[in-house]
C-alpha cells in the first residue's frame, strides 16, 4: 500500500517537476532569443540562424545605440521622472494615508474625503477630457506632464492607510499624552514603523513610472522629450525606420553588421537590463505587497 | 475649547490637501469635461463656447458600422482574459504548492512572475519580433514541425488567440503568487488528520487545499468583474496593426484613435463616457460582491 502510494506520487513528481521546469524555460526564452539576437551578425539575424545562442558575435549592435545619443537623452528624462515622480508621489500618498486612516470619530469628515478619493478609480472623464485637462493646466510638453495628473495613487494610499490602521493604537496615544503633534506622530512613529509597506509601494511606484509609455507620447510634443519607454514604442514597436538616419562615418562602418532588427533587439534589451537586475532583490518586497493588497484578512 | 479641537484637526485637514487638490484637477477637472461628449466641439470655442448637439454624438457611434464590432471584441477578449487568468494560475499554484524543493519552487516563482514587471512596449517589441512570420523563432519552429508558418499578429483569426495568451504569459505569474500565498492559509492539523484517515495529495487537495484557497479566488473573480470593457490598451496597442482591427480593435484602441488622430473630440468623448459609465456600474458591482462574498472591503 505504501510502495504503490510512493510510486504513483513520484511518477506525478517526475511530471510536475518537468512541467513546470519546461513552463520556466518558455517564459524565459523570448527574452533570450532577443538577447542572442542582439549580439548577433545581421546575415546571421536576417537568414534566421539565431535561436538562443549568438551567432557570428558581435557588440556592434550595442555600440551603435550607445553612440546616438536619442537612447541616453530618453534614458536621461526616464530617471528624472521616476526620481522626481516617485519623491512626489510618495509624500503625497504617505500624507494623505494618516488622516485618512483615522476613526470618523477622531477626524469628523474622514469619511467624505475618503469616498472622494474612491470615487475616482470608480469613474473617470476619457481618454480626451483627461488629455484637455492637462492641457489646460498648461504643463503639457515638460515633465511635470508625466509626474503630476498620476501623483495620487488611490490603491497606494488606500494600502498604507490599511496599513496605518493595523499599527497598536497605544503608540499613537502614549505620543499624543507627550504632547506630540500629528506631524511628528505621523513622521516619528508611523512612517519608520511602516517601512515594509513604503517599500513595497515605492517599488510599484517606480516601476509604474519607469514602465509608463503612453502618456509620454501624447503629453510630449516632439520625440526629444520621450522617456525611455516612449521613445521605444516608436523606434522598436512602430517600425519607424529612423533608427539609422543622420549617421557619422564611424556609424556607417558599423552598419555593416547589424540592422534594424538586431539594433532593436539591443535597445529591448538594455531597457529590460534595469529591471531584470534588480528584480531578483526586490522580488520578496512585490510579493509581501502583493500579500498586502490582495490577500486581506 | 472648540478651538482647541479645531487646533488638533486642521494639521489632518492640511494633510490631505496636497492629495486632494491634484485630485480635484486631474481626476474631478476631466469629469466636468464629459460635456463635450453632449457637444460639438470645437477646439477654437473651448468647452464653453461649443454648441451643444444632444445625443448626436452617441447617435452617430451607434450607426457607425465599426462599432459593435469594436464591443463585441472588448468583450469577448476581455472575458477569456479573465477566464484564464484565474484558471491557469490556480492550476500552476496547485501544482507548486507540491514541490518540496525550496530552491527549484522560488526559481520557477521568479521566472514566471518576471514578464509582469516589464512594459508592453518592451513585451511588444519582442513579441512582433519572436512571431513574425518571415524571421521570428516561434515560426521557424512550427516550420521545422512542418507546418505553414502563423501569422499570429496579422491574421485577424489568429490575433485574438495571440492576444489572449501573451496576456497570460505575463500576467499569469502575478496571480499564482497570490493563490500560494492563499494555501498557506490552510490549517496544517487538518493535512494530519486527512493522512491518518487515508486521503491521498490528490483528495487533499481537492478537500483542503482548494476549499482554503476558495475565499481568495472569490475575492479575485469577484473583483476581475469590473474590467469586462477593459481588453488591455497598452497590450492591443503595442500589438496590432490595421489587418487587424476587425476582431482587435477594443474600445480603447478605438477612443484613441477617433478622438487624438482623426481629432472628433466630441464622439469620442461620447464613447469613453459610454465606456466609464458600464465600467462604474461593473466596478461598483464588483466591489459589493466581493464585500458580501469575501468580506473584501476597500478602505
Amino acid at each position: 500500500m505504501v510502495g504503490k502510494m510512493s510510486t504513483s506520487r513520484i511518477s506525478f513528481n517526475l511530471i510536475n517537476y518537468s512541467f513546470l521546469t519546461i513552463l520556466s524555460l518558455l517564459a524565459l526564452f523570448p527574452f533570450l532569443n532577443v538577447l542572442a539576437l542582439s549580439l548577433s551578425n545581421k546575415t546571421a539575424a536576417a537568414a534566421g540562424l539565431v535561436k538562443l545562442w549568438p551567432v557570428d558575435f558581435t557588440l556592434s549592435s550595442y555600440r551603435f545605440v550607445f553612440m546616438r545619443h536619442e537612447f541616453f537623452t530618453a534614458l536621461g528624462i526616464s530617471l528624472e521622472r521616476v526620481l522626481l515622480g516617485t519623491a512626489i508621489s510618495m509624500i503625497i500618498s504617505v500624507l494623505a494615508a494618516y488622516p485618512l486612516s483615522k476613526e470618523e470619530r477622531a477626524f469628523p469628515g474622514r469619511t467624505l474625503y475618503a469616498w472622494i478619493f474612491v470615487f475616482t478609480i470608480l469613474f473617470n472623464g476619457g481618454l480626451i477630457p483627461w488629455y484637455m485637462t492637462i492641457k489646460m493646466t498648461g504643463i503639457l510638453d515638460s515633465v511635470w506632464a508625466l509626474v503630476l495628473p498620476g501623483a495620487v495613487q488611490v490603491f497606494n494610499c488606500l494600502l498604507l492607510l490599511n496599513f496605518f490602521r493595523g499599527l497598536p493604537k497605544a503608540l499613537e496615544e502614549a505620543a499624543f499624552v507627550d504632547g506630540a503633534s500629528h506631524w511628528t506622530t505621523l513622521g516619528r512613529i508611523f512612517v519608520p514603523l511602516s517601512t515594509p509597506v513604503l517599500a513595497t509601494v515605492t517599488l510599484f511606484t517606480v516601476v509604474g513610472h519607469w514602465n509608463a509609455w503612453f502618456d509620454g507620447i501624447v503629453l510630449m510634443n516632439s520625440p526629444s522629450h520621450y522617456p525611455l519607454q516612449s521613445y521605444l514604442q516608436t523606434v522598436v514597436v512602430k517600425m519607424n525606420t529612423s533608427t539609422f538616419a543622420n549617421i557619422d562615418p564611424v556609424q556607417a562602418k558599423l552598419l555593416g553588421e547589424i540592422s534594424d532588427r538586431t539594433v532593436k533587439a539591443a535597445q529591448i534589451f538594455m531597457a529590460t537590463l534595469p529591471i531584470i537586475c534588480v528584480y531578483p532583490f526586490l522580488q520578496r518586497y512585490f510579493m509581501s505587497g502583493i500579500v498586502l493588497g490582495s490577500v486581506k484578512e | 475649547m472648540l478651538s482647541h479641537r479645531w487646533k488638533r484637526l486642521l494639521p489632518l485637514h492640511l494633510m490631505l490637501l496636497p492629495a486632494l487638490s491634484l485630485l480635484l484637477i486631474y481626476g474631478y477637472g476631466p469629469i466636468t469635461g464629459i460635456v463635450i461628449a453632449f457637444q460639438k466641439f470645437m477646439p477654437a470655442k473651448g468647452m464653453f463656447g461649443s454648441p451643444f448637439v444632444g445625443l448626436d454624438n452617441f447617435k452617430y457611434v451607434w450607426n457607425l458600422p465599426d462599432t459593435k464590432q469594436v464591443l463585441m471584441n472588448t468583450v469577448v477578449i476581455a472575458f477569456f482574459k479573465i477566464v484564464l487568468n484565474l484558471l491557469v494560475p490556480i492550476v500552476l499554484a496547485l501544482l507548486l504548492n507540491e514541490i518540496r524543493l525550496k530552491l527549484f519552487k522560488r526559481t520557477v516563482q521568479t521566472i514566471i512572475y518576471l514578464p509582469y514587471f516589464l512594459s508592453w512596449v518592451l513585451l511588444g517589441g519582442i513579441l512582433i519580433d519572436i512571431l513574425s512570420p518571415s524571421q521570428g523563432i516561434v515560426n521557424d519552429i512550427i516550420r521545422a514541425l512542418g507546418f505553414k508558418p502563423v501569422f499570429f499578429l496579422g491574421d485577424p483569426g489568429w490575433f485574438r488567440f495571440t492576444v489572449v495568451f501573451t496576456d497570460l504569459w505575463k500576467e499569469a505569474g502575478f496571480n499564482t503568487i497570490v493563490f500560494l500565498a492563499a494555501v498557506t492559509n490552510a490549517n496544517p492539523s487538518l493535512y494530519e488528520a486527512a493522512v491518518i484517515d487515508g486521503a491521498n495529495r490528490w483528495k487533499q487537495t481537492l478537500s483542503i487545499t482548494l476549499p482554503s484557497m476558495l475565499p481568495v479566488i472569490i475575492l479575485l473573480a469577484t473583483l476581475s468583474l469590473g474590467n469586462v470593457l477593459n481588453a488591455g490598451f497598452d497590450q492591443i496597442f503595442n500589438l496590432y496593426s490595421p489587418q487587424v482591427y476587425s476582431s482587435g480593435d477594443i474600445l480603447d484602441t478605438f477612443i484613441y484613435r477617433i478622438g487624438l488622430i482623426d481629432t472628433q473630440y466630441g464622439v469620442a468623448t461620447a464613447v469613453g463616457l459610454f465606456k466609464s459609465v458600464i465600467s462604474c456600474v461593473f466596478i461598483s458591482v464588483s466591489y459589493m460582491l466581493a464585500y458580501r462574498l469575501a468580506g473584501y472591503r476597500i478602505f
